[in-house]
């Protein structure tokens, strides 16, 4: 019977089209429709911050430079994971990552809570040459990085862009986008301050790549690294313990 | 190839390149401060070669016969020769970030050789210029073959086929100079992937078209496959790269999905970039080439059926299974890895299905090197596929995930399975195509045959060792209860398997080598055949059906 039913169906394309698209759609609609509308898939976290610009032109450098295939940043509730990296990974932590970057490979150790496991310093003398700070490394030397001038005319181009799709930055902040970068890297200065009222007292202002002068690309990856895992203190509080390593009897 | 085109063809041909190039010029001026400027340019320069080459053929005599009378080939053969060009570029690539594992100093101190960047070269390189140019040549060609009828459309097969071309082009010359989206196999930026849906719907009706002018009731199981790739991939497309760029005149976009929102369209997209791109159409090459190669009907009818729904509606469900133990909700992993273990049954059906076609024919498997390409095809699409199912098994995959044991799954699939399936049915389609009676040289098909066998093996058990190694370090406990290793001690373990893998894939690409000569060979100098006088549109029954 299913199979008359099926000879004629194929003899109409059109028909064919459209059991095609019916069948493919259901999977994808009940799998991504709820994720919007159940409140418990994103956690609340009212502490929560937004990247500055230094540190959103950082991610932006992190994606174009193709971390993401070499890194995670997503710890999974798994025991070694936990004790690994630190606390597992929560939903409202990448809540204004866009695009997400929880990665797939981990030829190099998670990032996801990399933000001050290390100075300055040592980020750029590793990003520099992985192999002078860890000899047996095989990540690429980044050292371009700190000859380029980092752009940052168009950062409130790119703070607008966020806002229109629903990350709560403000008017002010857009305006000063260029500004706030050039000032979370040259610590001393007027428009370092800025950074502080804007984005709250705790923001890292600093001489990233050391020096103060010019503000590099470098200093923007590394404005981005020390704040993985810092946005919000929500992982760190009454969160599930992870699950163990999976026992085979149960 | 001109003179297939009438004068007023010739004239659509040339409007469509200087609109293209005065996109690009548009691209090119506003985006002048930025890399969108550089991909204007491109543009430009690839617009004005194909105006260069329409208006020097625009006063070639025009085609006299009736063109109805013949199938449409051209297309065809330009495609099976990018794809090939394609195949040596992408694997090539695939060789040099694979070498960079093992000794990362082989890069210059510049951005565009560092391995993130060369990485999305070599994946969107081999799926979609490799695999995707070999998509359309030969869905073209079982199109005509198995509907009896011409392409619909003389222009428009050309529009598909060097537009996708140029997307390819954009993709892959972006990550170089810095474009990117990081979705992986969506890296390419707003205004690639606007192209692109405009050459996929001018493909999707071309296709459809051509069915609609059938001379045989039924549409043949090869072409649902491939109209199930043409239809959903394109969904896939729009949904997954959905963005709002920052200007008109930037590259740069931000897509419209946040975090774990964003995590689940991507993987519902990767997922079945694999099942749509990298699979329905390649079993739609499987379901002609290989009865046609065999000369046995397909085993059974029933199987096609329950295979191809079975596939077109579970795959749907199963990317959260690269989500597992993540911050995406439990109950979306669950159903993810649900559908994933039930997806075995329409993929061993698939799988079962081509290897009994070939019952009664193994002695041509053991002759014909073609043959023996899609039979092995056959048995890595079933390894691969039951692969899959176990690893999206939530314990399993806590081991898997991250490491390299899904780089070899996705290569078992990829060499074994996609650029198997490809050889052979290249090798098959070529010479017909080109009116030979056979390829240059069946011993380099051999040598073909056994280098991408030995290839795909050493790769494979390389990835198998270090991922399953990598996996067990990371979770290995001291009896102190504290983790017995660092990360570091885990990347150490890896480089002999990193070396051996780059040396098998070295294999591969010499053996796709070998077989651009072959075929080159088979173009240029092997004799012209007594024209086979079936191969016309409306003719007496095809093999294989
Ligand atoms: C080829 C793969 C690869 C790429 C690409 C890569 N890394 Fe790494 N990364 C590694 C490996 C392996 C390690 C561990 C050894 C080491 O510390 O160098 C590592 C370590 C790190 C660490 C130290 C983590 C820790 O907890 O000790 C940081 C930070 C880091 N990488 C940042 C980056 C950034 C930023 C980029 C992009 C600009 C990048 N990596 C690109 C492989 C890679
Ligand atoms: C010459 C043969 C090839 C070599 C040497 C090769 C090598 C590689 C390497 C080194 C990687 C990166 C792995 C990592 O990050 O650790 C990779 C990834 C990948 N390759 Fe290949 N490759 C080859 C052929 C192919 C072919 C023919 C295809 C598809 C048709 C393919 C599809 C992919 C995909 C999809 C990935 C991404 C895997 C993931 O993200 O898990 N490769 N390849």
């Amino acid at each position: 019977m299913p199979e008359i039913f099926h000879r004629k169906l194929e003899r109409s394309a059109i028909g064919l089209v459209i059991a095609i698209i019916a069948a493919a759609s259901v999977g994808g609609i009940v799998e991504i429709a709820p994720l919007f509308t159940i409140d418990e898939t994103v956690e609340e976290a009212p502490d929560m911050r937004m990247y500055t610009p230094l540190e959103l032109a950082g991610r932006n450098i992190y994606v174009r430079e193709g971390c993401y295939a070499c890194h995670s940043q997503m710890i999974r509730t798994l025991r070694d994971e936990v004790e690994r990296y630190g606390p597992y990974s929560l939903a409202v932590e990448s809540k204004y990552d866009r695009p997400m970057l929880w990665g797939s490979k981990r030829t190099g150790p998670d990032l996801a809570r990399v933000g001050g496991k290390y100075s300055d310093f040592w980020h750029v003398a590793h990003l520099t040459n992985p192999r002078d700070v860890v000899p047996e490394s095989n990540m690429p030397a980044y050292r371009w990085l700190a000859r380029t001038s980092l752009k940052m005319e168009d950062l409130p181009l790119h703070l607008a862009a966020q806002k229109a799709l629903g990350v709560p930055y403000t008017d002010e902040m857009v305006e000063n986008a260029a500004r706030d970068a050039y000032g979370q890297a040259t610590p001393d200065t007027d428009f370092a301050a800025g950074v502080a009222t804007r984005y709250g007292d705790e923001t890292q202002v600093s001489a990233f790549d050391g020096v103060k002068t010019d503000v590099t690309e470098m200093d923007a990856l590394v404005a981005y690294l020390q704040i993985l895992g810092r946005l919000t203190g929500a992982a760190y509080e009454n969160t599930a313990a992870p699950e163990g390593k999976p026992n085979p009897e149960g | 190839m001109i003179r297939q085109l009438t004068s007023s063809e010739r004239q659509n041909a040339a409007v469509i390149a200087i609109a293209v190039a005065i996109v690009g010029l548009a691209m090119a001026a506003v985006g002048r401060t930025d890399v969108l400027g550089v991909h204007g340019v491109m543009v430009m320069l690839f617009a004005g070669a194909v105006l260069f080459y329409v208006l020097s053929g625009l006063y070639q005599p025009e085609p006299t016969e009736d063109r109805e009378t013949s199938y449409y080939d051209d297309p065809i053969k330009v495609g099976i020769v990018l794809s090939m060009a394609w195949a040596v570029f992408g694997m090539f690539m695939g060789v040099w970030v694979a070498a960079q594992l093992a000794w990362p100093n082989l890069a210059f101190d510049a951005g565009w050789s560092s391995f993130g960047r060369l990485r999305p070269t070599h994946t969107t390189g081999v799926i979609f210029g490799f695999g995707g140019n070999a998509l359309i040549a030969t869905s073209f060609h079982v199109v005509q073959r198995t509907s009896r009828a011409r392409l619909a459309g003389q222009l428009s097969p050309w529009f598909v086929l060097l537009g996708y071309n140029l997307f390819c082009l954009l993709a892959v010359s972006g990550y170089l100079i810095g474009v990117t989206q990081s979705k992986e196999y969506a890296e390419a930026e707003w205004y690639a992937d606007i192209w692109l849906v405009i050459v996929w719907v001018t493909y999707f009706i071309l296709y459809l078209r051509t069915i609609a002018r059938r001379k045989e009731p039924h549409i043949y199981v090869a072409n649902w496959y491939f109209m199930a790739f043409i239809l959903v991939v394109a969904i896939l497309h729009i949904v997954n790269n959905l963005a709002l760029p920052i200007s008109w005149g930037h590259a740069k976009s931000y897509t419209v999905w946040p975090g774990v929102q964003d995590a689940m369209v991507q993987w519902w997209y990767g997922h079945n970039a694999v099942a749509f791109f990298l699979t329905a159409g390649f079993l739609g090459m499987l379901y002609y080439y290989l009865p046609v190669r065999a000369q046995r009907p397909i085993f059974s009818y029933r199987l096609s059926i329950l295979s191809f729904w079975g596939i077109t509606f579970f795959y749907m469900w199963a990317g959260s299974h690269h989500l597992h133990y993540t911050a995406l909700p439990h109950w979306v992993q669950t159903l993810g890895m649900t559908f994933s273990v039930m997806l075995l049954v329409p993929s061993w059906a698939s799988a079962g299905n081509a290897l009994l076609t070939l019952n009664g024919a193994w002695h041509r498997v053991r002759d014909d090197a073609t043959l023996r390409f899609m039979m092995a095809a056959a048995v890595f699409y079933g390894i691969s596929t039951f692969e899959g199912s176990f690893l999206a098994i939530r314990p399993v995959n806590s081991l898997s995930h991250y490491t390299d044991w899904t780089v070899g799954h996705v290569h078992a699939g990829a060499l074994g399975w996609v650029a198997l399936i490809t050889f052979g049915s290249l090798y098959t389609l070529v010479p017909s195509l080109w009116k030979r009676e056979r390829m240059y040289s069946a011993a380099l098909v051999e040598v073909h045959f056994w280098l991408a066998i030995a290839g795909t093996l050493i790769y494979v058990f390389a990835m198998w060792n270090s991922g399953i190694i990598q996996g067990l370090m990371w979770r290995t406990y001291t009896e102190e209860g504290a983790l017995a290793y660092s990360f570091v001690d885990s990347l150490v373990a890896m480089y002999p398997y990193y070396i051996a893998r780059a040396f098998g894939g070295l294999l591969f690409l010499i053996g796709a080598v070998v077989g651009c000569y072959n075929i080159w060979m088979t173009v240029r100098s092997a004799p012209l055949a007594a024209p086979l006088n079936a191969d016309v549109p409306i003719a007496p029954a095809v093999a294989g059906e």
